[in-house]
């Protein structure tokens, strides 16, 4: 069935709302506005507002409240509008979360999902476009994963509801309006996906870059290069296997990440490449990430800071030059 | 499930008034029996001693059920011994061993016991509200009975969390227990140069929370004030505050030198001493205090040796519980 990711991302809330009565669904704006991103509409008309429930401009305390109701037993959706404001609850996420299992001896779980939207190109500037999920990616005890595509939309958060552990979905904004097809079953978290096959070269990416990505590798077969695209869709834990499989194949690999270059995922990929796959290449691991601005608001700014399928395209030619 | 009921008020016989006494003399002793036990480097990192706010965690925890919850501080060793968690798995905690009430993972400032519904002490100052906030939510959600009870102190009541939380809370009528301990200070830093606004019942009355001041030295004035806003709570009042008024004798930690406050002012609040209070207001004889002194005493040096004996969690185990084990 086509749909867009907006409606797939409502499709899963409303399986998970039906499916399980300790599924609650809060966030700003999430009820009777029907979210930023008009994910949940309708949903409070569906399930009430005691299970669609808008809270209060206070990240850091209904992230908290979500960790505290997993532990009595719910199953709570906490939905922070962007990542950027994610930031001010990132203190009961690292310390509290991601902790609590470990410190604790292992006496509880927090089987807490938090989806937010993130990354750029949408001209909203340096406090609503970033891409941070790195930031989470870094931290043991959560895990954190970017749906690119229709099916992953609505699979990956039903396969997080099935985690025992926090489970952190970045949704990219511009995805949003992207149709594609639905795909009923389960979906394992932890598993990378080739999106394109090829030969020559391995591009990585995930989330809001995939489309860029493949645009990209269109543009390269159209030149002769086939190139591989790799969908990491988790970021913690990384499928690292499947990224040396495919540099077996390849011996290139370029990441394309929307984070900042310094100490972004593509970093993280490459030097693992380099410690476990480093006589499979032959050619130095690239990267096409985001410029190290705060993101501008300008048009021709926003887009020469942000990676292109040009960019991708420019990185991968050299490479084979 | 238990169904959470409200303990009448017992009669203060004798027994009682004996068993509230060991309650606060096992968290008076334990604490110094750490600070020496940290002099001599059995226990490291921090340590926060609760000496002189004993009756505030003893009298508040009296009111409350097996089937509430309780959220602590890092300051969480009166607490947790209040709560009824077994000293020698704190001490083994503290020594770091796996025997610890958090298998070592922890220490001092972490202790957890979630079978006795303690989910934790927390050491982020106002982290633990947040975490409050949701348990009082499930609960609600579930039609639980159960109250949830949050200790927190005076440097949290200036951090956001406590805000949002008491904004929340009260906006989602949750039956929730705010537990500020004011001890005055916020590690070096008095009250009266972090709050603009000191009359806590005026602020809370800003949120619609109900409020009450509390002598938090007096055992049997946080019991009471506590099992009514227990009562009130679990009637569907929605959430309340008492502040409970207090003092540490102690420095902030160990690591602390104790500039920032005089000797003097130290010492009027020692005349004041929670345990000193209750034992001449209720005439306890000297026989009965150093017959119950004694008691504890024997359950520390118990205490001592269960973590003394206790087993170094193997290296093998460093990455365990980072996440829960997947089901076969």
């Amino acid at each position: 069935m086509t749909t867009t990711y907006r409606e797939a991302v409502r499709a899963g809330l409303r399986e998970a709302l039906q499916g399980d009565e300790r599924v609650f669904l809060m966030g700003e704006d999430v009820g009777r506005y029907g979210g930023a991103f008009a994910v949940s509409l309708g949903l409070l008309e569906e399930f009430g507002p005691e299970r669609v429930r808008d809270t209060p401009l206070s990240e850091s305390t209904f992230v908290g409240a979500g960790i505290g109701a997993a532990i009595a037993g719910m199953r709570p959706i906490v939905e922070v509008m962007t990542i950027n404001f994610s930031l001010l609850a990132l203190d009961q996420v690292v310390n509290n979360a991601a902790a609590l299992r470990y410190m604790s001896g292992g006496q509880m779980s927090v089987p807490l999902v938090v989806r937010m939207a993130t990354g750029g190109g949408r001209q909203l500037a340096a406090q609503h476009a970033h891409s941070l999920e790195v930031w989470y990616a870094h931290v043991p005890g959560i895990k954190a994963v970017a749906p690119a595509t229709v099916a992953d939309a609505r699979g990956m958060l039903l396969a997080a509801l099935q985690e025992a552990d926090p489970v952190f979905i970045f949704e990219h904004a511009t995805l949003y309006p992207l149709e594609g097809e639905l795909e009923d079953g389960d979906l394992p978290l932890g598993r990378a996906a080739v999106r394109r096959p090829g030969t020559d070269v391995t591009l990585v990416t995930y989330g809001g870059s995939l489309p860029k990505t493949l645009e990209a590798a269109g543009q390269l077969a159209a030149e002769g290069v086939e190139a591989e695209v790799l969908d990491l869709r988790s970021l913690r834990p990384l499928d690292m296997d499947a990224v040396l499989e495919s540099v077996a194949k390849t011996h290139r690999i370029v990441v394309v990440d929307e984070g900042w270059r310094t100490g972004s995922l593509a970093a993280e990929v490459g030097m693992q490449v380099a410690e476990r796959g480093f006589d499979l290449l032959d050619w130095p691991p690239q990267r096409v990430c985001s410029a190290e601005v705060p993101m501008p608001y300008a048009k021709h700014l926003e887009d020469a800071a942000l990676p292109s399928a040009e960019r991708i395209v420019w990185a991968v030619r050299e490479m084979l030059a | 499930m238990t169904t959470a009921r409200a303990k009448a008020p017992p009669p203060l016989a004798d027994e009682r008034l004996l068993f509230l006494l060991r309650e606060l003399l096992r968290i008076r002793r334990f604490e110094e029996k750490a600070a020496e036990l940290y002099s001599l480097g059995k226990i490291r990192g921090f340590l926060h001693l609760y000496i002189g706010e004993e009756a505030c965690a003893v009298g508040a925890m009296q009111a409350l059920t097996e089937d509430d919850r309780i959220v602590a501080t890092y300051r969480d060793h009166g607490h947790a011994l209040a709560r009824g968690l077994p000293p020698g798995a704190l001490m083994a905690e503290m020594f770091g061993k796996a025997n610890g009430c958090s298998r070592g993972r922890g220490g001092s400032m972490h202790f957890f016991d979630v079978g006795r519904r303690f989910y934790g002490g927390y050491a982020i100052v106002g982290g633990g509200l947040p975490v409050a906030v949701g348990l009082a939510l499930a609960d609600k959600l579930q039609g639980n009975p159960f109250v949830t009870a949050c200790f927190f102190g005076d440097g949290a009541v200036v951090e956001g969390e406590f805000h949002e939380s008491m904004n929340l809370a009260a906006l989602w009528r949750l039956p929730l227990l705010f537990l500020y301990e004011n001890n005055l200070y916020a590690m070096g830093t008095a009250i009266e140069r972090s709050q603009a606004q000191l009359d806590m019942e005026l602020r809370a009355r800003g949120y619609g929370v109900p409020a009450e001041a509390v002598d938090g030295m007096d055992v049997l004035a946080v019991e009471d004030a506590t099992r009514r806003a227990v009562e009130a709570i679990r009637g569907g009042g929605g959430p309340h505050l008492l502040e409970l008024k207090t003092y540490r004798f102690r420095a902030h930690s160990l690591a602390d030198p104790d500039l920032y406050r005089t000797k003097d002012e130290v010492e009027d609040w020692r005349q004041r001493d929670p345990i000193d209070l209750f034992v001449a207001r209720h005439g306890i004889g000297e026989a009965a205090v150093a017959e119950a002194d004694a008691a504890v005493a024997a359950e520390l040096e118990a205490a001592v040796a269960e973590a003394e004996a206790g087993e170094w969690e193997p290296l093998e185990d460093l990455e365990r519980d980072v996440h829960t084990p997947v089901g076969p």
